[in-house]
């Protein structure tokens, strides 16, 4: 099936993120191999690889922060490598990045870290601002004195949940999750993806989630990207993952530590 | 406009009638909040009204939260409301936007007076709390000489070579360059104005004192603070807070036996090292412009310097530079460890690092020089 990349199912019509053919290298070293990845409006795409696979590495060059040696990456449509920078900036703006460790501004409190998008961006009110802040962090399922606490103060888990509101700040179209429920204890992990999914549908996200995670694979993805030797090697919906042959893919949806084998007794 | 926000009113029959239309979105919060805002204010005592939210184009949070506050207002005037036409994707998120903000936000608000005079208890008390934990960095650094006494081999030997390299010998250059740069710059400026009355010669004992006692042991701890001390608080505050200081802790170490001790006592022995041949170079640059600038030949600037300076001012501006590289390591790694989570705090107290050891050196050096005047050395 990888001798077909380009016609793995997936890809086609419809897509928000398209990904043709993507090479990233570093020195010498190929991290991405002629990818192809298609993102669908509205779905919550999840993305799993080795570790070191190059799936954060996919993430960022999407989002600009790592330069690709060749390839196509379309978003809605606009070629981002030929993008003027203002037709980049308004890309920019509709999308939200959650980074693994939540990369909040440590010199900020969380209510400025969620304002200082919404600030850059858009005019409105010191009112409406503070509104809309606290409004951000009550969606993720914040308490509004969390507000005035800096970074430093907060759990693992909370600073999570900022991150994720400040990725929302500017009602985006399409959110990137960068390992969202790693560090997080399996009851906050799943109460994180539940606030994923909840968010998802209220917002009319598009999800592309880097995770680890096999019971947010199971419980929130539509579908599920498997990334190895620099390209996607299967991608669908979980029943595809645990239907496929790849080696790989096999003894990561079929290990000790996946649900299906190990927790069907339970 | 294309897209713009709209909120239209209308009397119909006793109730007000409101047609909603066009962006509700982040990008047009701005206008539509001044709708809202206007219609609020326009329609103190409202009875019923009927929202229609059919022409609307697009919804998202800024909208929801906006169309929820109307929705507030009309209920806090005592209205009631309808709303109708709402597109089928956009009523859990009006929903979800209809259960947040109970409370309504208050930025916190403190009157100027208390303020600032809040921030000058801080400062107060701040003040004390450093002066404590430098008080306390020095009696644990004493408790860890004592245990490196008493147990030789527990002693980080190789730490603190390896520090002596980095504060000691990569900064010969840097620090010869300099002092030999002030020295000549003494030595010119006496040249300049000592000629006026012919005293020339006397250029010498003032660049001599004033090297040997003086000047070399400054210059080489401010630029030592400056290089090092600095370093060593940025190390010291990242391990902290990346956790390698709590690591080595619950591993049964001393941070200041594994981190700060090597580190003090290479500062300890760098400076008189560097003070020295600091002080050679200064008089080396000062001896180079009394022959170029003043016509003195480099035998008369020898033999006078041999007259003006005595053992005792070279013996001085040594003893002092220990005591200088000791004060320098105890600020660096007391600002080190007090570094918290945020990374503005690590740059504060680099910061504070540098202005304070500075500060100390030059008032420890003030205090010793009329110490030594006052016993006549």
């Amino acid at each position: 099936m990888s001798a077909a990349a380009n016609n793995i199912d997936g890809l086609g019509d419809g897509a928000v993120i398209r990904v043709r053919d993507l090479v990233v290298a570093f020195g010498g070293k190929a991290v991405l191999d002629r990818l192809s990845l298609d993102v669908r409006r509205g779905e919550i795409l999840g993305f799993v690889g080795a570790s070191g696979a190059g799936k954060s590495v996919l993430m960022r060059t999407i989002i600009g922060l790592v330069p690709k040696r060749a390839g196509l990456i379309e978003v809605d449509g606009v070629d981002l490598g030929a993008a003027s920078a203002g037709a980049r900036r308004r890309i920019e703006r509709r999308w939200g990045i959650l980074f693994q460790q939540g990369a909040l501004f440590s010199s900020l409190t969380v209510r400025q870290n969620v304002q200082f998008p919404i600030r850059e961006y858009l005019r409105v009110s010191k009112r409406l601002l503070d509104e809309i802040a606290l409004a951000k962090l009550e969606m993720v399922g914040l308490a509004p004195d969390v507000a005035d606490k800096y970074p430093a103060q907060l759990s693992g888990g909370m600073t999570k949940r900022v991150a994720l509101a400040r990725a929302l700040a500017l009602d985006p179209d399409i959110v990137f999750l960068d390992e969202p429920t790693s560090g997080l204890d399996p009851i906050g992990a799943g109460e994180f993806d539940d606030l994923i999914r909840t968010l998802q549908r209220t917002l009319g996200l598009t999800v592309f989630m880097v995770t680890h995670d096999l019971d947010s694979l199971h419980t929130v993805c539509d579908r599920i990207a498997v990334l190895a030797e620099g390209r996607v090697i299967a991608a669908g919906p979980i029943a595809a993952m645990l239907a496929c042959e790849h080696p790989w893919v096999q003894s990561y949806f079929h290990g000790k530590r996946s649900r299906v084998d190990g927790a069907r007794a339970a | 406009m294309n897209g713009e926000p709209l909120l239209e009113s209308a009397s119909v029959g006793g109730r007000l009638a409101l047609s909603a239309g066009g962006l509700w979105t982040a990008e047009r919060a701005g206008e539509l909040e001044r709708l809202i805002e206007r219609v609020i204010a326009r329609h103190p005592r409202i009875g019923g009204v009927d929202i229609d939210m059919a022409r609307v184009q697009r919804l998202d949070t800024f909208g929801a939260w906006l169309l929820e506050r109307l929705l507030r207002a009309i209920a806090a005037a005592g209205g009631e409301v309808r709303v109708t036409g709402l597109a089928e994707p956009y009523r859990a998120l009006v929903a979800r936007a209809g259960e947040v903000n109970g409370a309504a936000p208050a930025s916190p608000r403190r009157m100027m007076l208390a303020a600032s005079l809040e921030v000058v208890g801080r400062t107060v008390m701040q003040v004390g709390r450093d002066i404590g934990a430098a008080v306390a960095m020095i009696g644990a650094l004493a408790a860890a000489l004592g245990r490196a006494a008493a147990h030789p081999t527990s002693f980080r030997l190789t730490s603190m070579v390896n520090q002596i390299d980095r504060v000691g010998w990569r900064a010969v250059p840097i620090v010869l360059l300099i002092t030999f740069l002030i020295g000549a710059i003494l030595a010119q400026q006496g040249l300049f104005h000592f000629r006026q009355f012919g005293a020339q010669i006397y250029v010498v004992d003032m660049v001599g004192i004033l090297v040997l006692r003086e000047v070399g042991v400054l210059m080489v701890a401010v630029m030592v603070a400056g290089r090092s001390g600095s370093a060593y608080t940025a190390e010291l505050g990242s391990m902290k807070m990346r956790e390698e200081i709590d690591a080595l802790r619950t591993m049964g170490f001393d941070p200041v036996d594994v981190l700060v001790l090597p580190r003090v006592l290479a500062l300890v022995v760098a400076l008189p090292c560097l003070t020295f041949l600091g002080a050679m170079a200064a008089l080396y640059g000062g001896g180079l412009m009394c022959w170029a600038y003043g016509g003195m030949s480099p035998d008369v600037y020898i033999a006078r310097m041999r007259d003006a300076v005595s053992l005792g001012d070279f013996a001085i501006g040594l003893v002092k530079a220990p005591f200088m590289g000791l004060i320098i390591g105890v600020i660096a790694g007391t600002q080190g460890l007090a570094v918290t989570g945020s990374t503005e705090s690590l740059g504060r107290k680099t910061t504070d690092s540098v202005v304070k050891s500075i500060f100390l050196v030059i008032l420890v050096d003030g205090v010793l020089a009329m110490f030594f005047a006052a016993v006549g050395v």
